[in-house]
């Protein structure tokens, strides 16, 4: 890695600012954040590099069209209070952007200097300046429109959710979230783990939106303490829907109900939202494997095993059918999994569960696979080598082979349609479903994505919500 | 905050009775609904079936053993203190329906759970015969409600210290050999539930059963309440928490229920070390 970089140096005038992290083995056993942030001074000379392109790649990249050149030219001459004004007119959640976008396949793969070195860090500089914001800055808001006296729901407080809070009450508009858990924040509370963004930049970024006027209300499960007409007939005028895919997804093999195999998202949602690392300080316990076997390969799953290793395991093995090419997880936090120690079990997938007579796992068996023609998804399809069965030990399974549409709200709103696998159908341009005054995005729609993409959809959608209120559907 | 307005113990304060303000879900709740209570902050998610709902008042109302950490912690909450958090009403209602003739049994704090089921089987026209049991006399609950609810009551004790003396099975089998049942609901420890629906299977007869698995969100998403009906996987807090008796594996939800005893023990005895050093000051 070192010599890479030495020869990316060379190639360009000035390499990329690395962001300091910590080390390997010694963020393996906390829950600290891994990258520490840039100091100002790194942060101006990263935004120095930055070559201010007339038709920047960049913004074609980004889901929500943030004007990167503009806040990166702020940051370079050190005016980061403007920075983070420029950031927000296209993105209320920056400091969560930051840190969990996927800027490798957007704003920075499409870079010029990517070309012949390393992209700006434009991720980095996003969360310098938000982090900046938060520590320093005077608290000021942003403008507000005068109130249009229009009242909207927001169904769910994840990325989609808050992103179409933040734009409507800015537009004058009368705000309130409902969300089932206890707190506001969706997938980035419960979902993401603290070491990749901490809870307490969630928790500051909700909080904005409240001093914004946005109203939180937690404990409210729509489809069952409330149904979409009943917030109709409170007044709401327009309610958008962005519930996230929340129904964890099982592998159906035999054994699969022992003890000591949860879904990631009981797993995630144990230690990220009842903070259950903390155990006995909290209430609520997680199992603390020795052995612990991760299933799948995309981002969840390295946020499960790197969470099984900060909870004390010897050994984390993540085990995925296809190869390393096919593995859905960034690379980056493929590569940060790996810098822990966690095992990367390719090619492998398991038949069936073991378990001991007070029915807890104890193993799993496994067979290898081999790549045949590509499948619908556009990537080779795994296929079992026979008699290639083997047994791996393991004390705790984490299941993290996707997630599903949970049917709670749409099986109880018949008039809001559907596709096969339960998610809603919305117009990819507007979010409109065919239910009228309802919308809906984010991981609802479109099956589990990335956090950027429904802030996307929330975007489009609260354009669309607004051109109603003020016009008609 | 979700004020408590009403608090009541029984079973010589081994079981709680809190009437709540939840104005929202008073509102919703049917019988068989359940809601998932968190007393505070640092506090766990534990989900209990609704004894019943005042809408008018606004109000629902739980009933709990104490045999944990968090139970204990739900103990220590007088009228005016209140649960940071109430969530529901959760999870399928009861199907009440005309059926005949229909047998509501319950064990230990299942009767709380019971019991809206048993009036609500009353009102729509069955003839209901309820059996309610404990370990001893002290320990039973609801006696009156249950005899209100129901058209003939039936009481036993493990120990004969009050009513008939043995379990609720055996007056169940009295019934069902004295009459044609048209329908059974067993709601209690799920030993008890176990029993009571190998019975019903030799005689036929139709058993609802309602459980009480361990889970977290209680809308889907974890799938930690996951349990073995007919075969299949289902989720207790969506699907459920009503299954046929007769296709639910009973020793695989014993054996998930035991998943964090080690970790509960170690948690309900630092408690108790607490509130006892407290108590001394």
């Amino acid at each position: 890695m070192a010599e890479e970089a030495t020869v990316k140096e060379k190639k360009t005038k000035k390499g990329r600012v690395p962001m300091p992290e910590q080390d390997p083995k010694e963020r393996a056993r906390n829950f600290l954040e891994v990258p520490l942030g840039y100091s100002p001074e790194m942060a101006r000379e990263e935004a120095s590099r930055c070559l201010q392109c007339k038709n920047p790649g960049c913004v074609e990249g980004c889901p929500v069209g943030i004007d990167i050149p503009g806040f990166i030219r702020l940051i370079a001459s050190g005016e980061f209070t403007a920075s983070i004004r420029h950031v927000w007119k296209q993105n209320s959640l920056p400091a969560v952007c930051g840190r969990v976008c996927p800027q490798e396949i957007q704003c920075e793969g499409k870079c010029v200097l990517a070309k012949k070195g390393e992209p700006v860090a434009i991720g980095n500089l996003e969360r310098f300046v938000a982090d900046w914001e938060r520590a320093h800055g005077s608290g000021a808001l942003p403008p507000k429109a005068s109130p249009t006296g229009k009242r909207v729901a927001v169904v769910g407080s994840g990325p989609a959710g808050l992103t179409v809070a933040g734009d409507l009450i800015q537009k004058g508009h009368e705000v309130t979230i409902f969300e089932a858990f206890h707190k506001p924040g969706g997938v980035l509370l419960y979902g993401i783990p603290e070491f990749r963004l901490p809870k307490e930049i969630v928790a500051q970024e909700v909080n904005f939106l409240e001093r914004l006027g946005v109203r939180v209300q937690c404990n409210v499960v729509v489809g069952r303490t409330v149904s979409l007409d009943e917030l109709f007939a409170e007044g709401y005028q327009a309610v958008f829907l962005g519930l996230g895919a929340g129904l964890p997804k099982f592998m159906n093999i035999p054994g699969e109900n022992l003890v000591g195999i949860l879904s990631a998202n009981e797993y995630l949602t144990r230690a990220n939202l009842m903070k259950a690392y903390l155990f006995p300080q909290v209430d609520t316990p997680i199992p603390r494997g020795k052995d612990v076997v991760v299933l799948g390969g995309g981002n969840v799953a390295m946020d499960a095993a790197r969470t099984a290793l900060r909870l004390g395991a010897d050994r984390v093995r993540l085990v995925y059918r296809r190869s390393r090419e096919e593995m859905p997880a960034r690379a980056a936090e493929a590569h940060h999994a790996e810098e822990e120690g966690i095992e990367f079990f390719l090619l492998t997938n398991p038949v069936r569960y073991l378990g001991n007579e007070k029915g807890r796992l104890v193993g799993m068996e496994c067979i290898r696979m081999e790549l045949g023609e590509p499948d619908a998804s556009g990537r080779r399809r795994p296929i079992p080598v026979k008699g290639s069965e083997f047994t791996l030990e393991c004390d705790l399974c984490i299941v993290a082979v996707g997630t599903g549409a949970n049917p709670l709200l749409t099986s109880s709103t018949p008039d809001l349609k559907v596709n096969k696998w339960g998610y809603i159908e919305a117009d990819p341009c507007t979010g409109k479903t065919l239910k009228k005054g309802v919308w809906a995005g984010g991981d609802i729609v479109t099956g589990a994505a990335t956090v950027i993409l429904a802030m996307g959809a929330g975007r489009l959608a609260a354009n669309s919500i607004h051109d109603y209120l003020m016009r008609g559907w | 905050m979700f004020k408590i307005v009403k608090r009541e113990e029984m079973s010589q304060g081994t079981v709680i009775l809190n009437e709540i303000e939840a104005p929202l879900i008073a509102r919703k709740a049917k019988p068989g609904q359940f809601v998932i209570l968190k007393a505070n902050e640092t506090g766990e998610r534990i989900p209990l079936t609704m004894a019943y709902t005042d809408p008018e008042r606004g109000v629902i109302a739980v009933i709990y053993q104490v045999v944990g950490k968090s139970t204990a912690l739900f103990k220590t909450l007088q009228v005016g203190d209140g649960y940071q958090d109430v969530i529901g009403p959760l999870g399928k209602p009861t199907h009440i329906e005309k059926l005949g003739r229909v047998v509501c049994v319950g064990g230990g704090t299942g009767v709380a759970v019971l019991h809206p089921i048993t009036r609500a089987m009353k009102e729509a026209g069955n003839h209901v015969i309820a059996i309610i049991g404990a370990r001893t006399r002290d320990l039973l609950i609801l006696e009156d409600f249950m005899r209100r609810a129901s058209h003939e009551l039936h009481v036993c004790t493990d120990d004969g210290s009050y009513g008939r003396k043995g379990f609720v099975t055996h007056a169940l089998k009295d019934v069902l050999d004295r009459e044609t049942i048209n329908q059974v609901v067993a709601i209690g420890p799920v030993p008890m539930m176990k029993f009571v629906s190998q019975l019903t299977r030799q005689y036929g007869v139709p058993t609802l059963v309602s459980l009480n698995p361990i889970m977290v969100d209680g809308t889907g998403m974890c799938g930690g309440c996951r349990v073995t009906v007919g075969g299949e996987t289902r989720f207790a807090c969506v699907d459920g928490p009503e299954f046929d008796g007769h296709q639910v594996d009973f020793d695989e939800l014993m054996l998930r229920l035991q998943a964090y005893c080690e970790e509960e023990k170690a948690c309900f005895q630092e408690f108790c070390m607490m509130e006892e050093s407290w108590h001394r000051k």
